[in-house]
């Protein structure tokens, strides 16, 4: 007999095959001189999904992004985009993704629908015969109709933002690449992207998009990644990341060393008393609640409250990454 | 909202079809992108100033005889003149910086201002895009040769006339002649300096930062002629980027040796030829990250 050869940790995604992932990197790795900028990671991106991808500022996201798209060559590992290999496949692939790389760029002494119309120009699947019609519907989405005859150079950040919005949703798109969509927006505009978002992905659409607005992304995402110092350290569904056995009891009682000494006993981990405020806190892991609560009630101990506290994707984020306010590297 | 939950979409799609005549759309914009660029009309009014200077500077006081650059004592007597004294006079510098500012511009100001990640996720594939800003920089090239001789050819018209055309060996051609000639002087002139223009496009390549690689593009043209006037090189003097611009004053001759001029265009196309595959070598491996 034969040993059937180790296999990775099961994931969700093993059940469809590569088609059903709109975004697939294998051991992705990029160096910048002798600096690992990008070390090793496997994106998974389900068709349909809107992926929230997280990471502190220079942690490779961009990087990454941009290895996707044909911009930057890897080093080592590969990348399927929409089933096809990349980069070997640019010119099919590309058409059918919507990308904001890294903040809008556009030529400053064109109106914003010369810009368009210059991309729209350059790309050989559109049709010339519906580019005007394209442009104004692309416009009128992101809220930039009154101003497409201005230059842009006269744009605020935040219409520069929509232009570059506008330029992404040009023609019917498959995925949309999207790189701090936010960034410069006034909380209407915040919103509208918010709303965008839902509604290209309810289309079917699948999204990515990077940024640091984590309860921006917590709104929208169906799945997330987080990444720090280039690697991959948490991918999967917004549920699973944040399910995953940070959750904290908080007990309120006069007697914290006699429910302290409980919970050790019990096998929860991290426990410790708040005196302050009168409060035992410990990790839950994967216990049930109830059986902590049974434990808990069994000791003579007076207990005034007992919350558990699932953490946010802030809370998930900054444990994972580090508080430092310092960039990565 | 977990996985189960997203109904997935429909397997991926075959790829989109190109539109026909997508190459020349993306060419029209090119040119587009150019003529609107007030910085490059400004150009072009510079090279349209140089026959008006000559020609103003001629009709206000004959030079003296032997004196100026070539040309210059027949222009009095016949307005075709002004032409070739205006691309005398444009050939060593003028135009040699306009070609700079627009090809060393083509991909570094794109790079620059981060439109070119754009351009390539649209996507334009990378050959596709130098064969677009080759052609572009080309039609630029030609236009800057033609605004000088248009120019020339319409106000040596309006100061001078136009007269059958006295050549250098002291024959007299018709006018219909002397403007054919005067058509195969700027076509000639245009490929010399459509060498220039392949070169400042590779070194557009090699940097975001366009200034640079316009600078770096004049200063080949004017390093070329630095070596062309050192007489310990005159063994490698044929073979320099600049040494036959000039040239085109073999059309002026009674019996134009075809042969040399094809000799000459031979080398300026060989140096776009360089240029570009060097540009596309670059291009086509560049890790874009502005």
């Amino acid at each position: 007999m034969t040993l059937a050869p180790p296999r990775p940790a099961v994931s969700l995604l093993d059940a469809h095959p590569d088609t059903a992932l709109a975004v697939r990197t294998r051991g992705l790795t990029r160096r910048f001189g002798d600096q690992t900028a990008v070390d090793g990671i496997d994106l998974a991106v389900p068709r349909g999904a809107v992926y929230g991808f997280l990471g502190p500022n220079g942690c490779g996201k961009t990087t990454t992004i941009r290895m996707l798209l044909g911009l930057l060559s890897a080093h080592a590992g590969d990348i399927e985009v929409l089933g096809h290999p990349m980069p070997s496949h640019l010119a099919a692939v590309l058409p059918k993704v919507g990308a904001l790389i890294e903040g809008p760029a556009f030529h400053l002494y064109l109106s914003g629908r010369d810009n368009l119309r210059r991309l729209d120009s350059c790309d050989r699947t559109a049709d010339p015969a519906t580019s005007d019609l394209r442009i104004d519907e692309a416009l009128a989405r992101v809220g930039l109709t009154a101003a497409a005859k201005k230059r842009f150079r006269q744009y605020s950040l935040g219409m520069k933002q929509r232009l570059g919005l506008a330029a992404a949703l040009l023609q019917p798109r498959e995925l949309l690449v999207l790189d701090e969509p936010t960034n410069g927006l006034d909380p209407q505009g915040t919103r509208e992207v918010r709303h965008l978002v839902r509604e290209l992905a309810s289309d079917g659409t699948t999204v990515l998009v990077s940024s640091h607005l984590l309860a921006e992304i917590e709104q929208i995402a169906s799945h997330v990644g987080i990444m720090s110092a280039g690697v991959l350290l948490r991918q999967g569904t917004l549920a699973e990341v944040l399910a995953e056995g940070t959750a904290r009891i908080r007990i309120t009682t006069p007697d914290g060393p006699a429910v302290t000494s409980a919970l050790t006993a019990f096998g929860l981990r991290e426990v410790r008393e708040d005196v302050e405020h009168g409060q035992v806190i410990a990790l839950l892991g994967e216990h049930p609640v109830e059986d902590v609560v049974r434990t808990v009630v069994a000791t003579p101990a007076r207990v005034r409250g007992f919350v558990t506290e699932r953490p946010d994707l802030e809370d998930l984020f900054v444990s994972l990454t580090g508080e430092g306010f310092d960039v990565a590297r | 909202m977990s996985l189960a939950e997203h109904t997935l979409p429909a397997l991926p799609t075959a790829a989109r079809p190109a539109y026909r005549g997508a190459f020349w759309r993306l060419y029209r914009s090119e040119l587009r992108l150019m003529l609107r660029r007030r910085r490059n009309l400004a150009l072009l009014a510079v090279l349209a100033a140089v026959p008006v200077f000559i020609g103003v500077a001629v009709r206000v006081s004959a030079p003296p005889k032997g004196e100026g650059p070539d040309f210059i004592g027949q222009v009095t007597s016949n307005g075709v003149f002004l032409v070739f004294t205006a691309l005398t006079v444009a050939l060593p510098l003028f135009l040699p910086l306009v070609i700079g500012v627009v090809s060393g511009d083509a991909i570094a100001g794109e790079a620059g201002n981060g439109t070119l990640r754009y351009l390539l996720t649209v996507p334009v594939t990378r050959g596709r895009l130098l064969a677009a800003k080759a052609l572009g920089v080309a039609t630029f090239t030609a236009l800057a040769v033609l605004v000088v001789a248009l120019v020339g050819l319409s106000l040596g018209a309006v100061l001078f006339g136009l007269h059958p055309v006295t050549l250098l060996s002291g024959d007299t051609v018709s006018l219909g002649n002397g403007l054919v000639r005067t058509a195969a002087i700027a076509a000639y002139v245009a490929v010399a300096l459509f060498g220039l223009a392949a070169g400042g496009l590779f070194v557009s390549t090699l940097t975001e930062n366009a200034i640079g690689a316009m600078a770096t593009t004049i200063g080949l043209a004017v390093f070329s002629a630095l070596l062309d006037a050192v007489p310990q090189l005159r063994s490698v003097h044929g073979i320099l980027l600049t040494h036959n611009w000039l040239g085109f004053g073999e059309l002026l001759r009674g019996q134009v040796d075809r042969a040399a001029l094809l000799r000459w265009s031979g080398l300026h196309l060989a140096y776009a030829a360089v240029f570009l595959s060097c540009a596309w070598a670059r291009l086509t491996t560049k890790d874009v990250t502005s």
